[in-house]
């Protein structure tokens, strides 16, 4: 900023100023915009409107079931982003960068692709369902992939498959190996080294991680439309959203974004925690 | 994975739990992701190779294609252009509010992409908050390929910030003040020096929000319209609508291009991302 002050001090203000105004218009009118809009539609037919929306047998029903995938998704992808990050950045070995990239796949690749490639794998053309008929014959039970909660839930975990080790892989590529190294060599078995030194260092990362693999997992809907089509049974709450908004009738419309208010509650929050963190982060 | 054996004696693995992690990794990575994408692979393979170019020389089949790829790259070129204002003045300047600002870039994260759909679908129609002003000079952008490019500005903005802001974090100072020192001009300094510097951060942002935006599903499907006449029918909605009618065929065909137009980008990604570590490194 000194050498700013030397000689066009006014023209340089200028700049500033556009900018930051460019970038508060971007933000207010991209991102802002749509939080108000969101909860001026839904409280559009009064407060009670909007509560009977939430209490519907629909949507207590869609909660139930993103909350189970949810829960399953982040308890699955936390343990693969603990393994996976130990894996990668703590040895090095031959096709390391493409493992990486492999883990990030579920990023770049369409969630409806996620949704068909487990219709694909346990439909009616998959491969792997003579093998669940076969379990379900043999031991009488009756399990369903694909239009059931199980394939709902591995959808969830297919999008939000990397989202952990993501925010892991840099901490902890930046903390090096030379503290564990030590460890291993004055005899610290496996876990109390991750425990006691590894643990330490991931603790906001691995927080953020699973926040954010919450907030993806509340609110994926291409991969789970292609696997589920039974409304009040299998259909989770962005699918829910989706139904009423298709529904198209002025009140089945505010209802849509009145359940939608409560997904952008919780992405507000999330936003909310993660700047907290970051902020904590930086101060250590 | 035998030769992890070889490397050994080199002191690599002094850290236990490599077989043990690693065999975790493969083992996962393979049951929920790479297996199952397989699966879309042999059953496009499956079919003749007439079928299959058939399937995907349909015309509205090619559309889609044109109208994600289309507006994916104009809605990332966008992007790359306010990303980088602001990247730049998330990084340069200190103000109030700076880091509600910084926060909010995150968003799109972290909204439920068919709640950005329908928002954005009902904020743009011509009874909407801002689509009813527009509609008045004549811009209709709900059910139209802008409001598809707005949709995927949205989605795409956060890519492109948090790959351009941690460079411009980290860049060295010296660079700038050399060359305002030499008498480069503040807009010459900024094109030769600063934007060579973060090219390639942009170039990785840039890949990731056309990725994201060529497989984009529920913040786009209500606001295009999905129109066939219009040519606003995205790639994704029309494998969706194949799965829909259970044409198996249809649907793992078109997806198969999908995947190779997103291995294709994330090869690019990659490519762009060891580049750039190894230019640093040698710095």
């Amino acid at each position: 900023m000194a050498k700013n002050r030397k000689g066009s001090e006014k023209k340089v203000d200028i700049t500033k100023i556009v900018l930051i105004a460019l970038s508060v218009l971007f933000v207010f009118l991209m991102l802002v915009m749509p939080l108000i809009s969101v909860i001026v539609n839904s409280l559009r037919e009064g407060f009670k409107f909007y509560f009977q929306s939430l209490g519907t047998s629909y949507v207590l029903s869609a909660l139930g079931v993103t909350v189970i995938a949810t829960v399953i998704a982040v308890i699955v992808n936390t343990f693969f982003g603990l393994v996976a990050s130990w894996a990668i950045t703590k040895f090095s070995f031959k096709g390391k960068q493409v493992l990486a990239t492999l883990i990030d796949i579920p990023f770049s690749i369409s969630p409806v692709v996620a949704g068909l490639s487990y219709v694909m794998t346990f439909g009616r053309l998959g491969w792997a369902r003579p093998l669940i008929n076969a379990i379900n014959n043999t031991f009488g039970t009756d399990i369903q992939i694909v239009f059931a909660i199980p394939g709902v839930v591995l959808a969830t975990i297919f999008v939000t498959f990397p989202f952990v080790s993501r925010e892991l892989i840099p901490v902890l590529n930046v903390e090096g190996t030379d503290e564990e190294e030590a460890a291993a060599l004055m005899g610290a078995k496996g876990f109390t080294i991750f425990r006691k030194i590894t643990f330490p260092h991931i603790k906001w990362a691995l927080v953020y991680g699973v926040i954010l693999c919450t907030a993806r997992a509340l609110g994926e809907f291409g991969a789970v439309n292609a696997l589920s089509k039974t409304r009040g049974e299998t259909f989770t709450l962005p699918l829910e959203i989706d139904a009423l908004y298709l529904a198209g009738s002025a009140d089945s419309i505010v209802s849509s974004f009145a359940v939608s208010s409560l997904l952008v509650i919780i992405a507000i929050v999330v936003l909310i925690i993660r700047n907290i963190f970051e902020h904590n982060a930086k101060k250590e | 994975m035998a030769k992890s054996r070889v490397k050994k004696y080199r002191g690599g693995h002094v850290i236990p739990g490599f077989g043990l992690t690693l065999g975790i990794t493969i083992a996962m990575l393979s049951l929920l992701i790479l297996i199952p994408l397989a699966s879309v692979l042999g059953n496009a393979f499956r079919q003749s190779p007439a079928a299959f170019f058939k399937t995907i020389t349909q015309p509205n089949v090619i559309h889609s294609f044109e109208t994600s790829i289309l507006c994916s790259f104009i809605a990332a070129v966008i992007n790359c252009v306010f990303g980088l204002i602001l990247a730049w003045v998330l990084v340069k300047y200190e103000f109030p509010g700076k880091r509600i600002l910084d926060g909010l870039i995150e968003l799109p994260f972290c909204l439920p992409t068919a709640v950005a759909g329908i928002t954005l679908s009902k904020m743009y129609s011509t009874t909407g908050e801002l689509g009813g002003p527009l509609s008045k000079l004549g811009i209709k952008v709900s059910y139209t390929h802008i409001g598809l490019t707005i949709a995927l500005v949205f989605i795409g903005i956060p890519f492109v910030v948090r790959a351009i802001q941690p460079v411009l974090e980290k860049m060295d100072k010296q660079y700038e003040e050399a060359a305002y020192i030499l008498g480069a001009s503040k807009t010459k300094t900024f094109f030769k020096v600063i934007l060579s510097e973060i090219k390639p951060a942009m170039l990785t942002g840039f890949g990731l929000a056309f990725a994201r935006g060529i497989g984009e599903y529920g913040s786009v499907i209500y606001i295009s319209g999905n129109s066939e006449k219009e040519r606003t029918q995205v790639v994704s909605y029309v494998i969706m609508q194949k799965l829909n009618y259970l044409d198996y065929e249809s649907a793992t065909a078109i997806a198969l291009v999908l995947l190779i137009i997103s291995f294709l980008l994330l090869f690019f990604i990659n490519v762009v991302q060891i580049r750039q570590s190894r230019r640093t490194n040698n710095v």
